[in-house]
C-alpha cells in the first residue's frame, strides 16, 4: 500500500451521510413490516450494508485504472450474466431479474451492470481524440450501452435500463457535443417514442404504467390504486408526520411495498414534511459530495466514473420520489440506500467505492 | 488519456444547478401534498381505514291483545354499497348479479348523491340465496369493493294479506315523508311504517340503529374494532285486535269485497278489522318493485284502499237505528207513532218505493225497524226535517273521523242544509230530506264510523273513540245527551231484526241475544245504473251492524260487503265474528263462564228459558247461514 493512501483520505462526509440515510432506511424497514410477514427485512437490509460497507474498502484498493482497463472484459460478462438471467433467472412478480446465490438470497444482475456501465462510458469518453463527439462515437457508444440496455429491459425492467441511458447521456454531455447533434438527437427521440409506443416496444404493463401515470383517478382500484394511495399516505404525513409505526396507510398495508420501492412514502406518512426534507437534503449533500469528487478527480477518467454515479443516484432519486408524490411514473426502481433489497445496497456501495476510489487518487498525476 | 481536468468544470457547475431544481421541484410535491393539501388527504386516510357499518335496529313486534304475535321479524342479510369504492362501470354486473333493475339501481344512487360518500346505501333489502352466492363470489377487494353485507331483521307479516291494512307495511322514507314534521328525525333510506299502525306507531315501533366502526387493512379484514354503539331495538307493539277474532272476521269475508270492524262499543278496543281485497305486505317488506306496485295501483277492486276507514259509501237502512233516536228524542213522534205502507208513498210531487213491493201495511216504530220500512221512515226523515237528522248523525260521530289511531281516515259526509250551501251554494230541498231518511242521498260513512254510531247506541249513548292500541284512549267517551227509554226502543227493534224474523234473522245466535240491522245501499239510482259499463261495481252494497248482548253489550260488529246486493247477506259475517268471540270468551275460563252465565241469560230478553241445571256445551251450534225462505227477497 502507498502512503497516499490512508484510512483518513476516505471521503467521510460522504461516508456519514450514507450511513445517516441508511440507518433512516433501516428504521422505516423495521416501521413498515415489524407486523406483516416481512418482518425481518429489517436485519437482512443491516447485513446487506454491512456487506455494502466491506465491498466500498475492497473497491477502495482496487485502482479504478486497472478496473478502466478490464472494463471490456467486465462488459462482455455482464452480457453473458444477463443472457443467462434472462434463460435461467428466478422468476418474481412477473419479472426474471434474478440469479439465486445460495442461501435464499439473489441478485439482480442489471443492480451490478450499471458500475460496468459507469466504467465503460468513462473509458470510451477518456479515449476520445477529439474535443467532441462525432456521429461514429456516437452510435459506438449507443450500441454499447444499448445491447445491455435491451436485456435489461426484455427481463422486463425498464426503469433500470432507463438508469444506463442517464449515465450515458451525463458522459455524452460531458465529452462534448455539438448542438446540431444534439438537435438531431433530440428530434429522433421526438419522433420515434411515440411510434415505438404505438408499435408496442412496451409491455403491456408498461404501457399501463404510463397511461395511469397519466390519469391514475381513471382505474382507482387497479394500476392507479399504487399511486392514488402513496399520495395518500404523504398527504396523511402532514408537516410532522404521524409517528414511526403510526402510519395508517403504511402499517394497514393500504400502502403498496411500502419497504421496497414505495418506503420514500411510508417515510414521508411517518415523518412528514419535515422528514422529507432532512432526508432530501442528505441526498442533495451526498450528490454534492459526489460532485467535489469529480471536481477534484485527478484525471478524466475519475471524473466519468464520479459523475456516472452521481447521474445513476439522481436518476433513481428523481424517479422513485417522483413517483411517491405522483410526478412520476411507477416503473419500479428502489430509492437507493434506503429501499430493502440487497442488489440496490450492495451496487451503490460499489458505486460509492469507486468515487472514494477517484478521491484517494486525487493527489497522484 | 487526457489529464485536462477542467475540460468540464463549466458542465458540472451547469449539472449541480440542474441537481439543486430537481431537488427543489421534488420538495414542492411534498410541500403541495404535505402542508397544503394535508387535510384533505388525512381524511382520504381515515376513510381508508376506518370503515362504518351500520347496525340494524329490529323494528318492535306487532302482538295482539293476548300477546301473541302478529308481525314478526326474520333476519336476512342486506347489501350496502360503498360509495367511494364505487365503480360505476360494476352497476350493471351487480345489478344483473342481484336481480335488481339496472335504471331503478342508477336512479337510487343519484338520489343519494347529495349525502356523504362515506354513508353506505342498502341496495337490497332481503338477498336470496343466490343472491348472497353472487356477493360471496365477487365480494373481494381487488374485483367488487364496493359490495357489503349486513345482516338485518326484515319485517315477516301475516300471510295472505291477513289483517294487511290495519297492520300496514314498512318502506323506505320517501322524499315527500322527509318533509313531512312526523318524519322529521329520519334520514333518507330510512325503512319507516307506510300505512296502518306500523305508520301511526312509527315512532315506538322503530328502534335506533347502531353502528360499528372498524378499522380495516387494505384488504378489508378488521383490525380492530374503534367504536361501537348498539342498536336500541323498537318497542313491542299490542294491539286490542284479537286474533281469533280477526281469523274468523278474515274468514268469513272469504273473498267478497268489503270490510269487517268489530269493535267493544264499552272502550272503542278494536277487536278486528278486515278490508278484502287485500294484498300481501310482505312483498312490501324487502322493497317492492315498481311493476308490482303499479298492478297493486291498476287493479280494479282498489286492494290498497283500506276499506275500514276509507270507503266513504251510503249506509242504507243501517242508518235507521240513528233516524228512530232522533225521531224519539227530538219528540216528533213516539213509540206508538204508525204509518201505513202500501209499498211506497208520494213525497214532494215523486212517488218512493218501499224495497217490499207489497207492503207492509201498518207499522209502528218497532216493526219499521224490524221490517225496515222505508216508507215509515221516508214519512219520519220527513217530520224531522234534514237538520235534525244531522244533529243526531253527528253526535253519533258520522260526518267527522272517528280518530281511530290510523293514518288516512275518512271523514264520510252527513248533509244538512249548511253541509249544501257550504259545498253547492244552493238550498237544501225537503225532497232530498227522503232518501236520507233511509241512508242513501248524500249521506255517507265508513264501515269504523258506522260501527261506533251504532257501538254508541247499544251502550246507551256513549261514543268511544275507537282504538287500536290499549293507551291510546285516555280520553273518556262522548256521553250523548239521549234518554235511555228511547234508546232501549232502538236497541229492541234491533233486537227483532235479528230475533223476531226481522230482515237480519241470520244472525241469529241461540243463547246470544244479537241485535243488528240490514242495510242495502245503492250506489246510484238504478236507472244512471243501467247506463254504464261498470255493472258490478254499480250492483248494491250489503251492510250488516250488529252488537251483543243486547244489554251491556261488548262487541259491536259491522260487515260491508261491496256489491253483496242485500243487507241480509252479511248477516251472517256479523253473526260468525260475535259467536267466534263470546266462543273465546266463555272458553277461555270455564268458572268465569259458570258464574256469568244465569246472569248472561237474565241479561237477555227473558223470552229464553231459564238456565238449565247444566251449562250449554261451550261451542255453540251455529244456525244454518241460510235465513228463512220468506226473508230472502230483497230486505234493505
Amino acid at each position: 500500500m502507498n502512503s497516499y493512501r490512508s484510512f483518513r483520505d476516505l471521503d467521510w462526509p460522504l461516508l456519514l451521510i450514507t450511513l445517516a440515510i441508511c440507518s433512516l432506511g433501516v428504521l422505516q424497514i423495521y416501521s413498515a413490516t415489524h407486523d406483516t410477514i416481512w418482518r425481518d427485512a429489517w436485519w437482512k437490509q443491516v447485513i446487506w450494508i454491512g456487506g455494502g460497507v466491506f465491498l466500498l474498502w475492497i473497491v477502495t484498493y482496487i485502482d479504478y485504472h486497472t478496473l478502466l482497463s478490464r472494463v471490456y472484459v467486465l462488459y462482455g460478462l455482464s452480457l453473458v450474466t444477463l443472457l443467462a438471467v434472462i434463460m435461467f433467472g428466478t422468476k418474481v412478480f412477473g419479472g426474471r431479474r434474478w440469479i439465486p446465490i445460495g442461501g435464499g438470497f439473489k441478485l439482480q444482475v442489471s443492480e451490478f451492470v450499471k458500475i460496468v456501465i459507469i466504467l465503460l462510458v468513462a473509458r470510451f469518453m477518456t479515449e476520445l481524440k477529439k474535443e467532441e463527439l462525432d456521429w461514429p462515437d456516437l452510435v459506438k457508444i449507443g450500441a454499447l450501452v444499448g445491447v445491455p440496455m435491451l436485456l435489461v429491459k426484455i427481463q422486463p425492467d425498464l426503469g433500470t435500463a432507463l438508469t444506463y441511458l442517464a449515465v450515458l447521456a451525463v458522459g455524452v454531455v460531458l465529452a462534448g457535443l455539438r448542438w446540431k447533434y444534439f438537435a438531431v438527437i433530440a428530434a429522433a427521440i421526438a419522433i420515434t417514442v411515440p411510434i415505438a409506443l404505438r408499435l408496442h416496444v412496451l409491455d403491456d404493463y408498461q404501457m399501463g404504467r404510463l397511461t395511469t401515470f397519466m390519469d391514475p383517478a381513471k382505474d382507482p382500484r387497479g394500476k392507479g390504486y399504487q399511486v392514488i394511495q402513496s399520495k395518500i399516505a404523504v398527504g396523511a404525513g402532514g408537516l410532522w408526520g404521524r409517528g414511526v409505526t403510526r402510519g395508517t396507510q403504511t402499517q394497514l398495508q393500504f400502502l403498496p411495498v411500502p419497504h421496497t420501492d414505495f418506503i420514500f412514502s411510508a417515510f414521508s406518512e411517518e415523518h412528514g414534511f419535515v422528514g422529507v426534507v432532512v432526508v432530501l437534503g442528505l441526498y442533495f449533500l451526498l450528490l454534492m459530495q459526489i460532485v467535489q469528487n469529480a471536481q477534484m478527480a485527478p484525471d478524466r477518467a475519475g471524473i466519468y466514473v464520479c459523475m456516472g454515479v452521481c447521474a445513476i443516484l439522481l436518476f433513481h432519486v428523481l424517479v422513485n420520489v417522483g413517483m411517491v408524490v405522483g410526478w412520476m411514473p411507477v416503473t419500479g426502481i428502489p430509492l437507493p440506500l434506503m429501499s430493502a433489497g440487497g442488489s440496490n445496497i450492495l451496487s451503490v456501495f460499489l458505486m460509492l467505492g469507486l468515487v472514494n476510489n477517484v478521491r484517494l487518487r486525487r493527489f497522484v498525476n | 488519456m487526457r489529464d485536462d481536468t477542467k475540460f468540464a468544470s463549466g458542465k458540472i457547475a451547469i449539472f449541480q444547478y440542474i441537481m439543486v431544481g430537481i431537488f427543489v421541484f421534488l420538495i414542492s410535491g411534498f410541500w403541495n401534498l404535505q402542508v397544503q393539501n394535508s387535510e384533505g388527504y388525512m381524511e382520504a386516510a381515515e376513510r381508508n381505514r376506518i370503515k362504518s357499518i351500520p347496525i340494524i335496529a329490529p323494528r318492535g313486534k306487532i302482538l295482539d291483545r293476548d300477546g301473541r304475535v302478529i308481525v314478526d321479524n326474520h333476519s336476512t342479510f342486506k347489501l350496502i354499497l360503498s360509495r367511494e369504492n364505487l365503480k360505476p362501470a360494476h352497476l350493471r354486473t351487480i345489478a344483473d348479479g342481484l336481480n335488481l333493475n339496472y335504471d331503478e339501481l342508477v336512479q337510487r344512487l343519484h338520489r343519494f348523491r347529495s349525502r356523504p360518500a362515506y354513508e353506505p346505501i342498502i341496495i337490497k333489502e332481503e338477498l336470496t340465496q343466490s343472491d348472497l352466492a353472487f356477493v360471496e363470489s365477487h365480494r373481494d377487494p381487488e374485483t367488487f369493493p364496493e359490495m357489503e353485507l349486513i345482516r338485518g331483521q326484515n319485517r315477516l307479516y301475516p300471510r295472505e294479506g291477513f289483517a294487511a291494512h290495519m297492520i300496514g307495511y314498512v318502506g323506505e322514507i320517501s322524499e315527500s315523508e322527509l318533509d313531512m314534521p312526523q318524519f322529521i328525525k329520519y334520514e333518507p333510506g330510512s325503512l319507516v311504517g307506510k300505512q296502518g299502525v306500523e305508520r301511526e306507531y312509527n315512532d315506538s315501533l322503530m328502534g335506533v340503529d347502531g353502528q360499528r366502526q372498524e378499522i380495516v387493512d387494505n384488504r378489508g379484514k378488521i383490525r380492530q374494532i374503534l367504536g361501537l354503539k348498539e342498536a336500541i331495538p323498537g318497542k313491542n307493539l299490542q294491539l286490542t285486535i284479537d286474533l281469533d277474532v280477526q281469523a274468523v272476521a278474515e274468514l268469513a269475508m272469504e273473498n267478497r269485497r268489503g270490510a269487517v270492524v268489530a269493535l267493544d262499543p264499552r272502550s272503542g278496543e278494536v277487536l278486528a278489522m278486515v278490508s278484502h281485497p287485500a294484498y300481501d305486505p310482505n312483498r312490501f317488506a324487502g322493497g317492492i318493485s315498481s311493476a308490482n306496485w303499479k298492478e297493486l295501483l291498476d287493479n280494479p277492486d282498489k286492494p290498497l284502499l283500506d276499506r275500514t276507514i276509507q270507503a266513504q259509501l251510503a249506509p242504507g237502512s243501517t242508518f235507521k237505528p240513528i233516524v228512530a233516536l232522533a225521531a224519539l228524542e227530538s219528540g216528533k213522534i213516539d213509540e206508538n207513532f204508525t204509518v201505513h205502507c202500501s209499498g211506497g208513498a208520494s213525497f214532494y210531487g215523486s212517488y218512493r218505493k218501499c224495497w217490499w213491493k207489497p207492503g207492509h201495511g201498518t207499522v209502528n216504530l218497532h216493526q219499521a225497524i224490524l221490517h225496515s220500512c222505508d216508507v215509515y221512515f221516508y214519512t219520519v226523515a220527513d217530520k224531522l226535517g234534514i237538520d235534525t237528522i244531522a244533529k243526531y248523525a253527528q253526535m253519533a260521530g258520522l260526518g267527522e273521523k272517528t280518530g281511530i289511531d290510523l293514518p288516512h281516515e275518512a271523514e264520510g259526509t252527513v248533509p244538512s242544509t249548511a253541509w249544501k250551501m257550504r259545498l253547492f251554494r244552493q238550498k237544501w230541498f225537503a225532497g232530498e230530506t227522503i232518501s236520507v231518511g233511509i241512508g242513501q242521498g248524500a249521506l255517507t260513512v265508513t264501515p269504523v264510523q258506522l260501527a261506533r254510531a251504532i257501538g254508541g247506541i247499544a251502550t246507551g249513548g256513549v261514543w268511544q273513540r275507537p282504538h287500536l292500541v290499549k293507551e291510546a284512549n285516555l280520553e273518556a267517551g262522548k256521553r250523548g245527551d239521549v234518554n235511555l227509554e228511547n234508546v232501549m226502543r232502538v236497541i229492541n227493534g234491533m233486537y227483532g231484526v235479528v230475533n223476531e224474523w226481522g230482515t237480519g234473522a241470520s244472525a241469529q245466535i241461540p243463547g246470544l241475544d244479537v241485535c243488528g240491522k240490514t242495510g242495502t245501499a245503492q250506489l246510484a239510482s238504478n236507472a244512471v245504473l243501467k247506463n254504464t259499463a261498470l255493472g258490478h261495481t254499480m250492483t248494491d252494497n250489503s251492510w250488516f251492524v250488529g252488537f251483543a248482548p243486547r244489554q251491556n253489550p261488548e262487541i259491536v260488529v259491522v260487515a260491508l260487503w261491496e256489491a253483496g246486493e242485500h243487507g241480509n247477506l252479511s248477516a251472517p259475517i256479523v253473526r260468525d265474528v260475535i259467536k267466534a268471540y263470546f266462543d273465546k270468551r266463555l272458553r277461555t275460563s270455564p268458572q268465569e263462564m259458570l258464574a256469568q252465565l244465569p246472569q248472561f241469560v237474565f241479561a237477555s230478553t227473558g223470552m229464553r228459558a231459564a238456565p238449565k241445571a247444566t251449562p250449554e256445551p261451550v261451542v255453540l251450534q251455529i244456525p244454518v247461514s241460510k235465513p228463512p225462505a220468506d226473508q230472502v227477497e230483497s230486505p234493505q
